[in-house]
């Protein structure tokens, strides 16, 4: 790793203004990413920026029909969270096939939707719960968020501060693990909305990052059930191939992992 | 450089390091306790796991930095003088090690198991848990008998006190 100044922010005030001050400056979370990037000499900031204890960054809220996660919650706080549970089932499913239990310790949402892996599983969650991504500066809808490989629409300096997620009529989440890194080789989250509307995500599929699965959506919006998506086709056109699945394969993943996630989703 | 203050094993240390130490790095070359390996250094193998106020972390995927002001409990605290801990009593006395390697991370991460579990463990449980610790020797069929093993004992122990 090359050298770097640690800075420990104690708001996102002071944060936003240590960041201000540093010449390349990279804001810390969980870590669970940022370090292992830095000691393989891919990232080298000049200044980390560490908001994993900021108080105002921590927590879970539920009022009414919006569970909001504070950005710095970790994987296993959310996991455990009593209202998450009851809320919306399926975001602690997640966060359980998450990394293992060491890294769900210290990974945190906000971390994950920031850096925007193409195989990372809460993207797929926002953007099928039609979540809002909370920030220092502005509210941004997933819709928005998501911008491709490791891009969003985050600002230069711009801190998450919270995600917003509208309590669904059912949703699940099922993906392939792949069995080293745990990431997704393909998971699919699918969510049926208060008012009747479907939306279907995938991650570790599209070469473009998480993306909405429209065919599967107007599939279940017909009928909310896993044989609906038998005959649904997924073109392999732009999707990843790597050394662990091709294109094709990931394609027959989709329409696999919707339909468990169908089954499972409450 | 700054000062790292950190409780260690029970004991109050203040460490001068460079911004960039890993924790792991701050525990084998600052203070010695080199009983916490690096396998990875990638994050996947567990072979660094310490206790950070109590939970299992991955010590080469974190800054010293970040570990300011906590209670770390590393493999060379765990035992009671010449006693043992049960976890460690139970890898020995079932075979759960050959070359060694990834044991000191596989005991820290056991005992995080055993205390979010309780009683509730089962083979399948822990198998799954130890999902973030590798080992290249025993093909994991005696670490597993040694953490059921060792569950049982520490809910005998921790009954005892």
């Amino acid at each position: 790793m090359y050298q770097t100044t640690y800075h420990r922010a104690s708001s996102v005030d002071e944060a936003a203004s240590l960041f201000a001050k540093g010449s390349d400056a990279k804001f810390l979370a969980g870590g669970q990413t940022l370090l292992p990037v830095m000691k393989q000499r891919l990232a080298s900031p000049s200044d980390v920026i560490d908001l994993g204890r900021i108080k105002e960054l921590q927590g879970v809220e539920l009022s009414g029909d919006l569970l909001t996660i504070k950005a710095a919650t970790t994987y296993y706080d959310i996991m455990q969270n009593p209202d998450v549970k009851k809320a919306i089932p399926a975001i602690s499913y997640l966060t359980s096939v998450l990394g293992d239990p060491a890294v769900r310790y210290r990974g945190t949402i906000g971390g994950s939707i920031a850096n925007n892996d193409p195989a990372a599983d809460f993207p797929a969650a926002l953007l099928a719960l039609g979540a809002t991504v909370k920030t220092n500066k502005r509210s941004i809808s997933a819709d928005d968020f998501f911008k491709g490989l490791f891009t969003t629409a985050l600002e230069d300096g711009e801190i998450i501060t919270a995600v917003s997620f509208p309590v669904p009529a059912k949703a699940g989440y099922e993906k392939m693990r792949h069995p080293a890194s745990r990431f997704a080789l393909t998971g699919v989250f699918v969510a049926q909305t208060k008012s009747g509307e479907v939306r279907v995500a995938a991650t570790g599929a599209s070469q473009s990052g998480v993306m909405r699965v429209p065919a599967i959506e107007a599939a279940l919006k017909a009928n909310w059930s896993p044989s609906a998506i038998d005959s649904v086709t997924i073109s392999a056109n732009g999707l990843l191939a790597d050394i662990h699945g091709t294109a094709e394969y990931r394609a027959n993943l989709v329409k696999v992992m919707a339909q468990r996630a169908v089954a499972s989703a409450r | 450089m700054s000062t790292v203050k950190l409780t260690v094993n029970g004991k109050a240390v203040a460490v001068d390091v460079e911004d960039r130490t890993l924790l792991v790095q701050l525990l084998r070359d600052h203070l010695n306790l080199t009983g916490t390996h690096v396998g990875c250094d990638t994050s996947q193998c567990g072979a660094c796991v310490v206790h950070m106020d109590g939970k299992a972390v991955k010590s080469c995927t974190m800054l010293a930095g970040q570990a300011d002001g906590a209670s770390i409990t590393t493999i060379e605290g765990i035992a009671k003088g010449d006693e043992l801990h049960p976890m460690q009593a139970a890898f020995r006395d079932n075979h759960g090690l050959q070359c060694g390697y990834c044991t000191p991370g596989m005991i820290m991460s056991a005992i995080d198991i055993v205390h979010r579990h309780g009683g509730q463990l089962d083979e399948a449980t822990v198998r799954q848990e130890l999902e973030g610790n590798i080992c290249r020797c025993t093909g994991y069929h005696n670490i597993v008998k040694a953490v059921l093993d060792a569950a049982g004992r520490m809910k005998v122990s921790q009954a005892a006190e």
